[in-house]
């Protein structure tokens, strides 16, 4: 047949394996208008697989799984899978009975030995839990015993973390990694195509309230560009986390409601405090009078808000002091400072000491669209009192590596004060007595040590208070990290739901508690 | 005498293509696998902080989990070590896991390829339809305004980078007419805009070339002596001038995959389609060494394949080339 065909007849043949190719290559798909019964959750957050340890956060906040503390809207603990909780023997034990009627999506009871291996499996993983003194996890009856080596008041804010969540025994396969995402949430999973795509229906064996959403579709959408235009067009429900530069567009979309809420992130300049350029408080005072924050809120970060006064946002009500004496723009006195320290200004305009000039890198990383726009106004700003700052944009790691080698003198990072929503989990790491690899660096202070390591061992609200005040304070006037902006976190909704809340702690979507404006 | 030859040549060319597309795939994949090996190892950073950054976030990570990185996939040992281990892997077809999310890469790869593929598909398909249906017209009306506009509209989409292509085609047929999807995957109506973004560009080449090539054949005297003799103009156009002015067009749409494979990295991430290229940006992001070199060698594989089957097509379009080989074989 090959040997004499017709042109038309070879080319017909190519046309139609064409065809058919394209046809296969199409399977399952119809040329129909997205279901709109679908709740659309737009993030940037890709899905790294099914660990909770990995991106574990993605499927608390899509509320299928559960841990067994919460957080309310006012910031305070609340129950989750625990119903309540309570310190035994010197604040050695901790006992948290579980809520009854509880069922896994596999349509098990949860039992305290599930939740038991799950917080298990969380202190052994990378996490939270590995830095809580953890002795023994055990099952008692409905109950959860967890021993401690010594007291630790923040652990129920521990086991709010993502990476504590509690999956079902048949979410593990034989050799004890995750298989499926089996929770205990008021939605059940009913795909998940990582790293992008997540698909959830309510689950029936769920006791509390009704959800009304019945079917949610997570998308993971790296590029800030494309979560924009799915939230104007309106494929999308729910969409967290814009670019600045599209706030004024967004807020003025009569199809969106757009949020912008503080959050418990505060991005700063991390010091090595050891630098000799860097190693004089009036030196770090200088810098950050240098800082033309409320420059840096309205025109990098378009939230006149975001200007950080102090180190905690004034969202983090037990931390946040409202006393401090404000940090502010200063140029003058930055001068005088410099002046009292040995600093000189050159023929250059750049400050000199013992014949060296004021020179210093900043490391920063662009995981954060905004970090090295910041970085360039803080070096622009900082050029003005004769600092030579050059910014360098780097991996995140070399922020950690660089702390741990000695070679880093100044960083720009946003650290999460809600890993755990009890910030002393953050503050242990970061002001210990070597510093931390995204806290202080060659800075220690006994009083913050002892303050901190105070109040995790103490339950007195009016101790504690006084505490986290001299936390602060010491914080503020020591500047071992330089204080720049508090985080936005901002997210747009359709006008197609009501009832839609943001939680600060990033923990959940709270679809669950979401309607539809009226029955589509 | 002539009629018998096409048997063994189909034979003979078979046998030569696949041998060429073996040699090619090994050596491609050698390179891809030197070249990554060395482009990661020259990434400046701590790889040890960024595999643990893309595992666990980087709020969590801090030196004892980066440590804990290099000690489980063994970075610590010196590099000849492990670009020995690297290439025996390798040979022996083991792509190793990926270093963030643990699953094998096959698996990974498995599921990405498809998309891409899907993707692809659709897009030069698109491409095809639109490159040559313009090109030939332009040809076929022979008005020298229309051949300019061709050239202009042409070059201009040629020089668009995909990106500005795909904001300003989402922009318009998603935000403002409302009538596809902006972004995601899994109806037929999420390929529309990311499969036009990569055509439009594609079919621009391809209508320069066919208009370029029609016209040539057009002007030759077996196409004059063809509609002197009072062959109907259709049948003049698929037997000669189509027939004729195919086989420039399939060798151009060939090296097409070039700009294709080019345009899928910004598409799918523009887009967040899980394809090859979304993986190859974010494993490069995430420092994932052997999902780098998985979609790298997917990627270059995929080119000598297509290679082959241009080859193919155009083999068996060209009777010349087979009667080229005919005599080869018998000498």
């Amino acid at each position: 047949m090959h040997n004499d065909p017709s042109p038309i007849s070879r080319r017909r043949t190519l046309l139609l394996t064409a065809a058919a190719s394209l046809g296969s290559a199409l399977p399952l798909t119809s040329f129909g208008a997205t279901d709109k019964k679908v709740l659309q959750v737009v993030a940037p957050w890709e899905i790294g697989g099914l660990d909770p340890s990995k991106t574990g956060y993605i499927f608390t906040r899509m509320q299928i799984t559960e841990t067994l503390v919460n957080v309310d809207p006012s910031g305070s603990l609340a129950p989750g899978l625990a119903s309540r909780w309570e310190t035994l023997g010197n604040q050695l034990v901790w006992r948290f009975k579980l809520r009854t009627g509880a069922r896994f999506h596999d349509g098990s009871a949860v039992t305290a030995a599930d939740v038991a291996r799950s917080l298990e499996r969380a202190r052994n993983n990378p996490g939270v839990l590995g830095n809580a003194p953890v002795q023994k996890i055990k099952a008692d009856g409905d109950t959860v015993v967890i021993e401690l080596s010594r007291p630790f008041t923040p652990l129920a804010a521990f086991l709010a973390h993502a990476s504590t969540q509690i999956l079902a025994g048949s979410a593990f396969a034989p050799d004890g990694s995750v298989k499926a995402v089996i929770g205990s949430g008021p939605y059940r999973v009913t795909s998940v195509q990582p790293p992008q795509k997540l698909e959830v229906e309510r689950f029936d064996g769920w006791t509390g309230p009704k959800p009304a959403i019945e079917r949610v579709a997570y998308l993971a959408v790296g590029r800030g560009e494309t979560r924009n235009l799915m939230a104007t067009s309106g494929q999308a429900d729910l969409v967290f986390t814009h670019d600045p530069a599209n706030f004024e567009r967004l807020k003025a979309l009569r199809t969106l409601k757009f949020q912008s809420l503080a959050i418990p992130r505060t991005i700063y300049v991390k010091v090595n405090a050891g630098h000799p350029a860097l190693k004089d408080a009036p030196t770090r005072q200088a810098l950050s009078m240098a800082i033309d924050r409320a420059g840096i809120a309205a025109a990098v970060l378009r939230e006149p808000a975001a200007a950080a006064t102090q180190l905690f946002a004034p969202g983090m009500a037990e931390w946040h002091v409202p006393t401090l004496a404000p940090l502010t723009r200063d140029l003058t006195r930055a001068r005088e400072l410099l002046k009292t320290v040995g600093w000189t200004s050159g023929p250059d305009g750049l400050l000199r000491r013992d014949g060296k000039p004021f020179k210093v890198t900043l490391r920063t990383f662009s995981d954060r669209p905004e970090l090295p726009t910041i970085a360039t106004a803080i070096q622009a700003q900082l050029r003005e009192i004769g600092v030579d700052l050059a910014v360098a944009v780097m991996n995140s790691g070399e922020i950690p590596a660089g702390h741990k080698d000695g070679t880093l003198e100044l960083a720009l990072l946003a650290r999460n004060y809600s890993l755990v929503p009890d910030p002393v989990g953050t503050l242990l790491q970061d002001f210990g007595p070597n510093g931390g690899d995204w806290g202080a660096m060659n800075w220690s202070s006994a009083a913050v040590r002892d303050a901190v390591a105070a109040l995790s061992a103490t339950n007195d609200p009016q101790r504690r208070s006084v505490l986290r005040g001299s936390i602060a304070t010491v914080l503020q006037a020591e500047l071992p990290v330089i204080p720049v902006a508090w985080y936005q976190h901002t997210a747009s909704s359709s006008t197609r739901l009501v009832n839609v809340s943001i939680d600060p702690f990033e923990l959940s979507y709270r679809i669950a508690q979401m309607q539809w404006a009226r029955a589509t | 005498m002539r009629r018998q030859a096409p048997a063994s040549a189909f034979t003979g060319a078979l046998a030569r293509g696949l041998l060429r597309l073996a040699l090619r795939a090994g050596a491609v994949a050698a390179i891809v696998g030197a070249v990554c090996f060395a482009l990661v190892r020259a990434l400046p950073g701590d790889a040890a902080y960024r595999i643990a950054a893309g595992r666990y976030g980087y709020d969590i990570v801090d030196t004892n989990a980066a440590d804990a990185v290099r000690r489980e996939l063994g970075l610590d040992r010196p590099w000849w070590n492990q670009l020995w281990t690297w290439m025996e892997d390798l040979a022996h077809g083991r792509l190793g896991r990926s270093m963030v999310s643990g699953d094998p890469v096959v698996e990974e790869l498995a599921h990405q390829l498809g998309h891409t593929l899907q993707l692809s598909l659709a897009a030069w398909l698109l491409a095809l339809a639109v490159g040559l249906a313009v090109g030939t017209a332009v040809a076929l009306s022979n008005r020298r305004w229309l051949d300019r506009l061709l050239t202009s509209v042409g070059l201009a989409l040629r020089a668009t980078p995909a990106f500005v292509i795909a904001l300003v085609l989402a922009t318009w047929l998603a935000v403002h007419a409302g009538l596809l999807p902006a972004a995601g995957h899994g109806d037929a109506q999420h390929f529309v805009l990311p499969s036009l973004t990569l055509a439009l560009g594609l079919a621009a080449g391809l209508a320069q070339v066919t208009r370029h090539t029609t016209g040539h054949v057009l002007s030759t005297p077996y196409v004059a002596f063809a509609r002197t003799k009072g062959l109907a103009p259709p049948w003049v156009l698929l037997r000669h001038v189509m027939r004729n002015s195919a086989v420039p067009v399939a060798t151009y749409s060939g090296t097409q995959l070039v700009l294709l494979v080019e345009g899928v990295v910004v598409v799918e991430s523009f887009f967040a389609w899980p394809g090859i290229g979304h993986a190859l940006v974010h494993a490069l992001i995430a420092r994932d060494i052997p999902m780098v070199q998985g979609t790298a060698l997917c990627m270059g594989l995929l080119f000598v394949c297509w290679s082959a089957l241009v080859d193919a097509v155009c083999w068996l379009l060209d009777p010349r080339l087979q009667g080229h080989t005919v005599s080869d074989s018998r000498k």
